[in-house]
């Protein structure tokens, strides 16, 4: 029987190396050759050629219908900011990147996984995008816009993806990145005020839904929450069509936490905010930016007084000279309104990004047309560094993370930055990286 | 007891045993109905176990008080009563017209909409508070109004030119419907949600028999048991009635017995109306907030209560609508807490649908049903 043995560990390595030969190749083109020596016959996912009077074609897959599209309506519109400040200035004729002018293909991506799909192939197809700005919403780029349009090697560059899933190492596309912050710090923070002065709690339930933002800040919360001393008395997930919580919060009712933590969506969070009203009446409720808006604090009328909401704390760059002076009424010249949300500038910043990568790497034919080699630009992206941007100072990591340092505040109803608020200041700010944070 | 809209069962329909000569012992076997007894048992065992183990737990284990199974059950039979309420629309309809109405859903939708509008003027103008009675009667009104208006268009505009088309035409239909309401209203009203008012007096608890419960899931219960009575009053004793039930009984030859089988189904859609407005009132004085697509998931609910309770009986309609709301709320915890399942409640849809499954295995015509199977 011994040979059988021997017969089975070398079959094991065998397959090990195999696995590892495979694995080594996939990570072989984070090395890829600098701009001067790419061949685009033999490189890897090839180059987008650009005709000598032809534009460079800039992707946007974000949600512009449905009850969420006025969070991708406000990315597209500082998309639009962006190509107008290429020549520096915002005088809304649009700028030129290398002489070329910038054209953006919008897709709607519907704040969904089915959305995301769509839009991703669509954008894929185009063999003429060089990269793409999106998605919105976290479940439209997770496992779908992030792997269709990273097969074809393009780099999909998101403003307002926060779900740390994106950028999990195991998880995490080669060809995906954020100028958004990633959860892993909004829900730490959330945990670290739980757990602090003002609120003195020691035990706290979780309610999460389906989509991967509301489940990325519960685990980052738990986690935290727990590192930090805590005990999580009960964490439940409901659908975010559901309408009765009353049997779940009255089960997690039965341990009697001082804090309720669920980062859900204005519909079902307006409505747990109500339910809890009557059967958790002690408990701190606490939610997160998906629910802060006006739109709660309508709905749920006097109940909502008194829940904290935590939220990037923007007001370090709404004080800043570019973006109120110059950003900003720009933005209500262009559009005739104030922002409609709050991830414009991150979006404004990702355009740049993606702009400066492409400065880099292109490839000048000596006729006026460009070839942008794939894998160089996606390189260039991630090895953005000290990129003076309007959110900050951006630097990517090789997750993808281009928001190291986030500020996150939290706000007490009805004091939240929102229309109808009374707009206080946060009583709680804290900055942490990913480094600091589980 | 409740009288069914289908006919008796006729007798004796079995199929005549093909004689298959020399069939071993062991083929001769009733091998589906020992499958049916050993799914039985193991069903069986896993609830009883489940309970059990559940019942077993302290508190500090995950264990649940009295008081909380109290208040599961409560908030199970009010959140069922609105269930049972549009599931007697979907069965009404089917009795007539062995037809499911997927529309119908959104016939509660549009009625807790409509009212809405209304509702929301009166809290303020302060007519809500200052006369509640009178303000939540109009509302209701109002909300039967376009429910019954919305029932009957639906009816003339895309169900009757289709009577006698295959019924898989009507069903297609009725999805299309659907689409065609829900992206309506969205266009008219937006997609976002709109916060309901409640007169102060529907505000906090009242303790009945001893135990405290919310206002409104006591006005919710009330209603609904009203309203099946009167409906079972309506269908059993009136001419309208009795036209009914032979209208469902069969149609041909109830139009040869001069009944005006239009009216008669116009009649029936109405009705569906009326209760689905009401259901739609209770809805939004229960959760305070209507939305474009708040009929889909209690549309669903109430479409497997109706199958659950067997479809075209009234008291099956009523009584799935109760059990799918108590399902919803009790089961989880009973069962699954027993087996140390992290977050019991996300799968209450499934554990809902797993015993519709069961039900329809061991009963297929459904709970009150006549016991044969009827497709759907």
């Amino acid at each position: 029987m011994k040979h059988r043995i021997w017969f089975k560990a070398l079959a094991l390595v065998a397959v090990l190396t195999i696995v590892a030969t495979a694995c080594a190749d996939d990570g072989g083109g984070d090395g890829g050759p600098g701009a001067g020596e790419v061949d685009c016959a033999t490189v890897e996912f090839g180059c987008v050629e650009v005709g000598a009077d032809e534009p460079i074609k800039l992707g946007a897959a974000q949600v512009i219908s449905g009850a969420d599209a006025s969070l991708g309506q406000d990315q597209v519109n500082a998309l639009e900011l962006a190509i107008d400040y290429l020549d520096e200035s915002f005088d809304q004729t649009p700028g030129t990147l290398l002489d070329h002018p910038v054209e953006l293909t919008v897709e709607d991506e519907l704040c969904s996984a089915e959305g995301g799909q769509t839009a991703g192939t669509a954008l894929a197809a185009d063999t003429s995008i060089v990269a793409v700005v999106g998605t919105s919403c976290s479940s439209a780029a997770l496992g779908v816009a992030d792997t269709i349009l990273g097969d074809k090697g393009i780099t999909l560059i998101s403003g307002s993806n926060t779900s740390p899933a994106l950028t999990d190492p195991e998880l995490h596309n080669p060809f995906y990145a954020r100028t958004a912050h990633n959860d892993r710090i909004q829900g730490a923070i959330g945990a670290e005020f739980a757990l602090g002065e003002d609120l003195g709690a020691t035990t706290a339930a979780t309610i999460a839904d389906e989509s991967p933002y509301t489940q990325g800040l519960v685990g980052a919360f738990e986690a935290n929450f727990e590192a930090g001393g805590g005990t999580i008395t009960g964490s439940e997930q409901v659908n975010s069509e559901d309408t009765d919580f009353k049997p779940v919060l009255r089960s997690l009712a039965e341990q009697d936490p001082e804090v309720l933590y669920f980062p859900i969506f204005v519909a079902a969070c307006t409505l747990i905010i109500r339910q809890a009203q009557d059967i958790m009446p002690d408990a701190e409720l606490i939610v997160a930016d998906g629910c802060l808006s006006s739109d709660t604090l309508k709905n749920a009328g006097p109940a909502a007084d008194g829940v904290w909401a935590s939220s990037p704390d923007l007001s370090a760059f709404q004080s800043d000279e570019f973006y109120s002076g110059e950003f900003i009424p720009a933005y209500q010249e262009a559009f005739g309104s104030e922002p409609l949300a709050v991830f414009h500038a991150h979006s404004f910043d990702a355009a740049n990004v993606v702009f400066a990568a492409i400065e880099e790497v292109a490839i000048d034919n000596g006729d006026g047309s460009l070839s942008i080699p794939r894998q160089a630009l996606r390189d260039a992206i991630f090895a953005t560094e000290g990129f003076d941007g309007v959110t900050g100072t951006i630097t990517c990591l090789d997750t993808g993370d281009c928001a190291t340092d986030v500020t996150i505040g939290l706000f007490l109803a009805p004091g939240w930055p929102v229309e109808g608020g009374t707009d206080d200041p946060a009583v709680y700010t804290d900055t942490k990286s990913l480094d600091e944070v589980l | 007891m409740a009288p069914s809209l289908r006919g008796g069962t006729l007798a004796g329909t079995e199929a005549p045993h093909v004689a298959v000569a020399r069939l071993g012992r062991f083929e001769r076997l009733p091998w589906r109905r020992i499958i049916l007894v050993v799914l039985g048992i193991v069903v069986g065992g896993v609830v009883v176990l489940g309970t059990l183990r559940t019942l077993g737990l302290d508190r500090v284990e995950g264990g649940y008080s009295g008081g909380a199974w109290r208040d599961f059950i409560v908030q199970g039979a009010a959140q069922g009563a609105i269930f049972a309420m549009i599931a007697l629309g979907y069965s009404l309809v089917y009795g007539i017209l062995r037809m499911i109405n997927f529309a119908h859903g959104e016939v509660f939708m549009a009625g807790a909409f409509g009212s809405f509008f209304f509702a929301d003027a009166y809290a303020k103008s302060g007519f809500l508070n200052r006369s509640p009675l009178l303000a939540l009667a109009i509302v209701t009104l109002v909300a039967v109004a376009v429910s019954v208006g919305t029932a009957v268009l639906l009816e003339r505009l895309a169900y009757r030119p289709l009577r006698n088309a295959p019924r898989l035409v009507p069903l297609i239909t009725a999805i299309g419907a659907t689409l065609f309401l829900q992206n309506a209203f969205r266009g008219f009203f937006g997609p976002q949600p709109y916060g309901y008012p409640k007169p102060t007096v529907l505000a906090g608890n009242i303790t009945v028999l001893g135990v405290q419960i919310q206002r409104t899931q006591l006005l919710v219960l009330v209603v609904a048991v009203i309203c099946m009575i009167v409906l079972q009053w309506f269908v059993a004793t009136t001419r309208t009635g009795r036209s009914m039930r032979a209208v469902a009984q069969d149609r041909e030859i109830a139009s040869l017995m001069g009944i005006n089988v239009d009216r008669v189904i116009v009649v029936t859609f109405a009705i569906g109306g009326v209760l689905a407005g009401i259901a739609g009132v209770l809805f939004s004085l229960s959760f305070e907030q209507v939305q474009f697509t708040m009929g889909f998931r209690p549309g669903i609910a109430a479409f497997t209560a109706a199958v659950l309770g067997g479809i075209g009986s009234i008291g099956g309609a009523a009584l799935g609508g109760f059990v799918i709301g108590l399902l919803q709320a009790v089961g989880p915890p009973l069962i699954l807490t027993g087996f140390g399942i992290p977050s019991v409640f996300s799968l209450k849809d499934a554990f809902v649908f797993l015993v519709l499954v069961l039900v329809l295995v061991f009963r297929p015509g459904g709970l009150l049903g006549t016991g044969e199977a009827e497709k759907v």
